[in-house]
């Protein structure tokens, strides 16, 4: 009886484990899905996508402790979002599309140390924590001392609600259809009447309002801290990557692949954890360098 | 774009210039003027990636971060090192890093290749973070430069500031020397084939995975040059020195000189590092000079919209149009 409840209780331990790498996966797809959505439409390289994640979290911090509820503040975070999105896509990333890769990167680089310095000058330097919301403010008990708080199931669960709905919205729907059109051929989709620049502008914001809202739901697990965007930016670079550029169903496999990785290095090599995401994006550039889901 | 050499008197007024320099400046500005050479050296070796290999590689620090902790690992710890043996070791470090990560980066192109580099860059910087390898994130001191002997004789003493002054200007020249030479054999002519035209290259029988290879690995053993210089001169590493950040700087600086000219890269670590001295100083911007991040990203953003060039194009350009309108004038003087 006593080894059965210790097996129970290891197994336990590494279904803690995989609910946490899914949960991980899975916000990591919120954000790499507009982030690949952004290159295979627009065919723009955008490092300020991790800025916005940060820029939700921030916003979801600050609206809590504005408004004192966190279910306010994230759809006015998310609303924000979307409209700072339309208005930087219209000032400044519209004109982008034509040039080289190079000058993206530069003037995304120059957005995060804007971004990154306006964080500094309103919010600080300083770590900020935010409540979890009351009626999730409990742990689920597993045995007698494993346990699993409920709001990363909660976190979970509106994390593959959403990758559903955008399923739905990309393989059913008028606009995806015109999303998809877009990503396959962009001259094409145009010459047939689909109005690219707002089509463009939509996507654009849409792919900020996922970030932030990523940035805004993670806030109360991962709470909000200078540089956050930076650091998950490259995790996503990396899912985009084994996904393959533009390809969604590639960014949910990756998301979930990687956050695995990370968890399981977590749990076995915890110095080298940071390495396991990157041994998985090498051995892919080795077998297939178009990523998992692109033909050749 | 071809390779745009600058007129070989321009070059030797500007070497002597900066020969000079020691003269005028006092301590403080030869630390920043062996600050700048040593960042135009690791500007130099990314644009023969950027410029005329068309890799744009935003992991390069990668390369001149490993070689500076190459240096600190190798150094006893109240003694000076033996740099003839330290640089070639942390040169070799760096162009191995560089040929490990790179055969599997040149395998990529476009987009990917830029996330790709930056990955692994930050592989690199997530072991040095997160291990206790050369103090994790506190990062290590090297309290002795290496020394320089030739012959039991100490001609040039790195811990005197004119000195290393000197040590940085001779690398610098160097670099740009074998950099130029490299550019004008037929193996820099191949390097721009590929820039321009990829296949083609491919199927007149070039091995292009091995060209790009090569240069990845000749771009990284220079970063590491350009690293260990880094290290001597501030005598602390830490995995900031392979940030990503420190990537997209270097970046900036050869877009900033104009990518494709050896000397553009050299005026774009110029510009940029005396930009951020000028918007980080207090003594003229006061209490604006915390938050200078801000209006570097202003610049990046009005640089990239306003002149696609850089200086060093915007320059050439204003140039062209002035000689075109003045040979235009003499010309319509004539009978």
């Amino acid at each position: 009886m006593n080894v059965l409840n210790g097996l129970n209780g290891l197994n336990m331990f590494y279904l803690i484990q995989l609910l946490n790498a899914v949960q991980y996966g899975l916000l990591l797809f919120l954000l790499s899905s507009g982030l690949t959505l952004i290159f295979g439409i627009m065919g723009v390289i955008n490092l300020a996508h991790g800025s916005f994640y940060m820029v939700g979290a921030y916003l979801a911090f600050w609206l809590t402790k504005l408004t004192g509820n966190l279910w306010l503040a994230i759809p006015l975070a998310v609303a924000t979002s979307f409209g700072i999105g339309l208005l930087l896509e219209t000032a400044i990333f519209s004109r982008l599309y034509q040039r080289d890769h190079l000058y993206q990167v530069l003037l995304t680089f120059g957005l995060i140390l804007i971004f990154e310095e306006l964080r500094s000058i309103l919010f600080g330097d300083d770590v900020h924590g935010v409540a979890v919301p009351e009626i999730f403010n409990y742990s689920i008990p597993l045995t007698d001392i494993l346990s699993y708080p409920a709001y990363r199931l909660f976190v979970t669960a509106v994390c593959l609600a959403i990758a559903g709905l955008l399923y739905l919205v990309i393989h059913r729907s008028r606009v995806g259809m015109m999303i998809r059109a877009g990503n396959s051929n962009r001259e094409m989709a145009a010459s047939l009447g689909i109005n690219i620049p707002l089509l463009f502008a939509l996507v654009f914001a849409f792919g900020v309002a996922l970030a932030a809202f990523a940035g805004a739901i993670a806030a109360p697990i991962s709470s909000v801290f200078p540089g956050m965007g930076n650091q998950i930016l490259i995790i996503c670079f990396v899912v985009v990557v084994i996904g393959g550029i533009g390809s969604i169903n590639g960014a949910l496999i990756a998301s979930l692949a990687v956050g695995l990785a990370d968890t399981l290095g977590k749990v076995f090599a915890a110095e080298y954890s940071g390495v396991a995401v990157y041994l998985v994006m090498a051995a892919i550039l080795l077998w297939r360098p178009q990523g998992i889901a692109n033909k050749v | 774009m071809t390779h745009i050499a600058l007129p070989r008197g321009i070059l030797i007024a500007a070497l002597l210039l900066l020969a000079l320099f020691p003269i005028i400046g006092t301590t403080f500005y030869l630390q920043l003027g062996a600050k700048i050479m040593i960042m135009a050296i690791f500007a130099m070796s990314l644009d023969l990636l950027v410029g005329h290999t068309g890799l744009v590689s935003l992991g390069h620090a990668a390369y001149f971060g490993i070689a500076a902790y190459a240096l600190a690992l190798a150094s006893p710890k109240y003694d000076a090192a033996n740099l003839w043996l330290t640089l070639p070791l942390a040169m070799a470090v760096a162009a191995i890093a560089a040929l490990v990560i790179g055969f599997l980066v040149v395998r990529t192109a476009g987009v990917y290749f830029i996330m790709v580099t930056l990955a692994f860059a930050q592989m690199l910087y997530s072991v040095f973070h997160d291990t206790k390898i050369a103090g994790g994130s506190d990062g290590i001191y090297i309290l002795v430069r290496p020394a320089l002997t030739i012959a039991g004789l100490k001609p040039l003493d790195l811990e005197k500031p004119v000195e290393f002054y000197y040590v940085v200007l001779i690398a610098l020249a160097a670099v740009h020397g074998f950099l130029n030479r490299v550019l004008h054999a037929p193996f820099g002519r191949a390097l721009a084939g590929i820039r321009m035209n990829e296949a083609r290259m491919r199927s007149i029988g070039f091995p292009v995975f091995a060209y790009k290879l090569v240069a990845f690995v000749l771009a990284g053993a220079l970063a590491g040059l350009a690293g260990y210089l880094a290290a001597c001169q501030f005598g602390f590493v830490n995995p900031e020195i392979l940030a990503w950040h420190q990537s997209g700087i270097v970046l900036m600086m050869v877009i900033l000189g104009g990518m494709g000219r050896l000397h553009g890269a050299v005026l774009g670590a110029f510009a940029y590092v005396l930009t951020q001295e000028i918007l980080s100083s207090p003594a003229l911007l006061g209490a604006y000079a915390k938050h200078w991040q801000l209006a570097m990203g202003g610049l990046f953003v009005i640089i990239v919209l306003v002149l696609p060039h850089g200086i060093g194009g915007f320059i050439e350009v204003t140039w062209r149009r002035f000689s075109y309108r003045h040979a235009k004038a003499s010309g319509a003087n004539d009978p």
